[in-house]
């Protein structure tokens, strides 16, 4: 697909402009160029897109940071290894060259510039730089590309879905499988795509994510029942961008080919046919074919399947509905595809074709083995049993992973050379829990935790996986253990071993705990959204019920007033303003929340007196000028020392006192003293745990435009 | 007046410009722009402030346009002021400094009535 035309991309470093358009001139049109005048502007490009350069032309004299700075850095973020460097210089001196030879110069350019020359060259590093590149990735791509992409999927896949509403799971199945059909029929229709196989795959793999953005939206909107305003469809369709942008941080598997697609996915599956659609309006297809594809299964599914505001529609209305052009717009023949699938979708997509692929390489070559008639069956039993050893040592060997077994009589654990390798131990250890170098690994506590997933374990069910940090590198890694307890057949079964594999999951364990911070915080202010603050409230409420604790709840009086003349934007900015504000008189020990709309709480711990404490925070946000609006605070406060040690008790009575302000005409704080009427009674439902009532967003504006179905789609 | 004779003016070699560089149309392009570099003023004022370092890469700039474009009288005098500065100033530095300055004037008023003549 994408990536085969692609232009080489030429760094070129040279103080003079001069010699850098020389350079730019005499390459001519068959690459991209890209110029900087010294070292450190090198340096920044490298780290930018280090993976997009295939080759450095590097002069030594310059200002800043010389060539040879820079190749310090190349050779320190071992950058040195996969692009090549032609040094460009007027420098002669024998020993200059050798320093640069030394730190990996690939060439060595002298002036003045030959054309010729300088062509010759660059197409001879290229050439063969291009094709180490091309063995690494051979080996690479065949053999980790599907464990990679399936592992990095799932995981991201399995935490997402745990923020989301049940529908997800089965949808991102459906939507997957559709893909693959579609994409498989419009292959035969046209080649105008290139799609392959592995395309094919790749984009159906890719369309599980294809709307992980939508962890960035506010679950007050995502799940929302009703209509959506204007305002709330805005936010809703920022999920696409959001996606891409998760995609872009992911910054160990950006150049895969899966992150590709599944960016194109997130960013345009929004994108409609005839231009209309967001977040880019791209038109026909100036949308990717997978995001097209994607965006029609998307779509599809949501019409066939039931939701909470809808049916099911049948198979014939749904394709008529989108061929009438109800739903969106979208590539005639993608249309025509799914017309002409018509008699079998329903089956493919209720059948049990929704199954994991075989790990093909391998077992195609067991079954050639097979092929071979003339050996005979012995011969072929140790064959087959050899090609297994093979496999084995050949998949340990790249799989990165350390491979353990551990007996108990005789003491001893054995590792596969790679693990022993990576671990600094010898393959066989005898006594390891006597071994100091085990024992640096396997600590006490990581130690226990293993025991007990160990003992978990029944000879009927004897595999678990476990998630934990090991000492490794001078500092605590993520890794994910997976082991098959080895039980006696005795009665009672013994446990007589452990055989299993510790892979680093460090890169995206942290990228997930990213993530779910992402998630626990309130998106525009970032403050901890209420679910979070009320777990952390409640953790700290645990752990010392000795102590006294008090919650302010408050909001911002006519906020809606400052919305409606200032607009919008104002309004957030604004609710920004206000949480700068209340991280600056908080103390790094309380817990700040924006709960939902113009709401906040603070949740605090006291030893002295507290009015002091609310009296500060308070004046250090109520009256002042923001923008020509004048900032009212309304404000309740409850202590534990009245409710007694409960989150739920303390928000409850702070609301109380709020309304309480609110009646007695706003702009000041109130601490509870048990004789308000709430908002709670005339309401008859809490306010803080009703989340869609604490958004004072306007209802009923929404137009005929974002309809449930856009929403959900 | 011709490039090459412009080339004869500034004391260059034309013909082995000619054997590495395309066309004549591309060693135009440059000799043209050499008018517009800022490495002789950056030279000058390095100089005069005394800042040797600065100098130095400068002088270096200007040796390694000079190599590009077969300026072969103003590459001499560069060079020479380029390894007189590489180890701060040495005593024969503001002799060469001299001569680049004289050979700089010389090259660019050649290159400037070649350009009037266009």
């Amino acid at each position: 697909m994408e990536g085969q035309k692609r232009r080489q991309k030429i760094l070129i470093v040279d103080d003079s402009e001069m010699n850098r358009s020389i350079l730019v001139d005499m390459l001519g049109e068959e690459y991209d160029t890209i110029e900087v005048e010294n070292g450190l502007q090198a340096v920044t490009v490298l780290q930018k897109q280090a993976a997009e350069i295939s080759l450095v032309m590097l002069d030594i004299v310059m200002p800043e940071m010389d060539g040879f700075g820079v190749l310090g850095v190349m050779n320190k973020r071992r950058w040195i290894e996969s692009i090549p460097v032609i040094m460009i210089s007027a420098e002669t001196t024998s020993d200059r060259i050798d320093q640069a030879l030394e730190l990996g110069v690939t060439d060595f350019i002298s002036r003045p510039f030959d054309a010729r020359v300088i062509r010759r060259r660059v197409i001879n590093t290229l050439l063969s730089s291009a094709k180490q590149q091309e063995l690494e990735a051979l080996v690479a791509e065949q053999i980790l590309e599907k464990e990679q992409n399936s592992l990095l999927m799932i995981d991201i896949l399995s935490h997402i879905v745990e923020f989301r509403n049940g529908e997800s799971g089965l949808h991102v199945i459906h939507v997957r499988r559709l893909t693959e059909v579609l994409l498989g029929h419009l292959a035969t229709k046209t080649d105008r795509y290139r799609l392959g196989k592995n395309e094919i795959a790749l984009i159906s793999e890719a369309s599980a994510l294809h709307d992980i953005g939508k962890i960035a939206i506010d679950d007050k909107i995502l799940n929302k029942p009703g209509k959506l305003t204007n305002e709330e469809f805005a936010i809703m369709k920022s999920h696409s961008m959001a996606g891409a942008k998760m995609l872009d941080g992911l910054s160990v598997h950006q150049d895969e080919p899966l992150v590709k697609i599944a960016y194109q996915i997130c960013r345009w599956h929004h994108e409609r046919w005839d231009g209309r659609g967001y977040p880019d309006g791209l038109k026909g297809d100036d949308i990717p074919i997978a995001a097209q594809t994607v965006a029609l299964a998307d779509v599809y599914d949501a019409l066939t399947s039931e939701r909470v505001y809808k049916p099911a529609f049948p198979h014939e209305k749904a394709v008529d509905m989108i061929v009438n052009g109800e739903c969106g717009a979208f590539n005639p023949l993608l249309m025509e595809c799914l017309r002409e699938l018509s008699d079998t979708l329903e089956e493919e997509l209720n059948g049990g074709a929704v199954q994991p692929k075989p790990r093909d390489v391998m077992n195609a070559v067991a079954e050639k083995l097979y092929q071979h008639s003339e050996l005979s069956a012995s011969n072929r039993t140790l064959q087959l049993l050899e090609h297994e050893r093979m496999k084995y040592s050949f998949f340990a060997a790249m799989s990165k992973e350390i491979q353990f077994e551990l007996t108990f009589s005789p003491a001893m654990m054995s590792f596969n050379a790679w693990g022993a390798k990576k671990l600094g131990l010898d393959e066989i250890v005898m006594d390891p829990m006597e071994n100091p170098r085990i024992r640096y690994f396997l600590d006490d506590s990581l130690l226990d935790s293993l025991r007990d997933v160990i003992a978990s374990t029944t000879p009927a069910d004897p595999i678990v996986t476990y998630e934990g940090k090991m000492k490794f590198g001078g500092k605590l890694k993520w890794f994910r253990f997976v082991m098959q307890a080895l039980w006696s057949e005795d009665e009672p079964p013994q446990l007589r071993g452990i055989i299993g594999k510790a892979i680093d999951v460090h890169s995206s364990r942290s990228y997930l705990e990213n993530l779910e911070k992402r998630a626990s915080t309130d998106q525009l202010t970032g403050l901890l959204n209420l679910t979070s603050a009320q777990k952390q409230a409640e953790a700290r409420l645990k752990e010392n019920q000795e102590a006294n604790y008090a919650l302010a709840f408050f909001d911002c009086d006519y906020f809606k007033d400052a919305n409606n003349t200032f607009g919008h934007l104002f309004g957030n900015q604004l609710l920004v303003h206000i949480a700068e504000r209340l991280r600056q008189t908080t103390r790094s020990g309380d817990i700040v929340s924006r709960a939902g709309g113009d709401e906040y709480i603070i949740f605090i711990q006291y030893h002295q007196e507290l009015e002091p404490i609310i009296q500060r925070i308070y004046s250090s946000l109520h009256g002042e000028d923001f923008g020509g609006f004048t900032i009212s605070i309304s404000m309740g406060v409850a202590t534990t020392e009245q409710v007694g040690v409960d989150f739920t008790a303390l928000m409850a009575a702070a609301d109380k006192a709020l309304y309480a302000v609110k009646q007695a005409g706003k702009g000041q704080y109130k601490f509870y003293n048990g004789t308000e009427t709430s908002l709670t009674e005339v309401k008859g439902a809490s306010v803080y745990t009703n989340q869609s009532e604490i958004i004072d967003f306007e209802e009923g504006e929404a137009d005929k435009e974002n309809s449930e179905s856009n929403k959900k789609m | 007046m011709t490039l090459q004779e412009c080339y004869e003016n500034l004391g260059g070699n034309y013909q082995e410009v000619c054997s590495r560089l395309p066309s004549e149309k591309f060693i135009q392009k440059f000799v043209l722009k050499f008018l517009d570099d800022k490495s002789f003023q950056l030279l000058q004022d390095s100089w005069n402030q005394g800042n040797d370092e600065e100098a130095f890469r400068a002088s270096h700039t200007i040796k390694g346009m000079c190599q590009n474009l077969s300026f072969a009288l103003l590459q001499e005098s560069s060079s020479a002021l380029t390894e007189a500065l590489r180890n701060g100033r040495s005593p024969e530095a503001p002799a060469l400094y001299e001569k680049v300055c004289e050979d700089y004037q010389r090259t660019a008023d050649a290159i400037s009535a070649y350009k009037a003549g266009l």
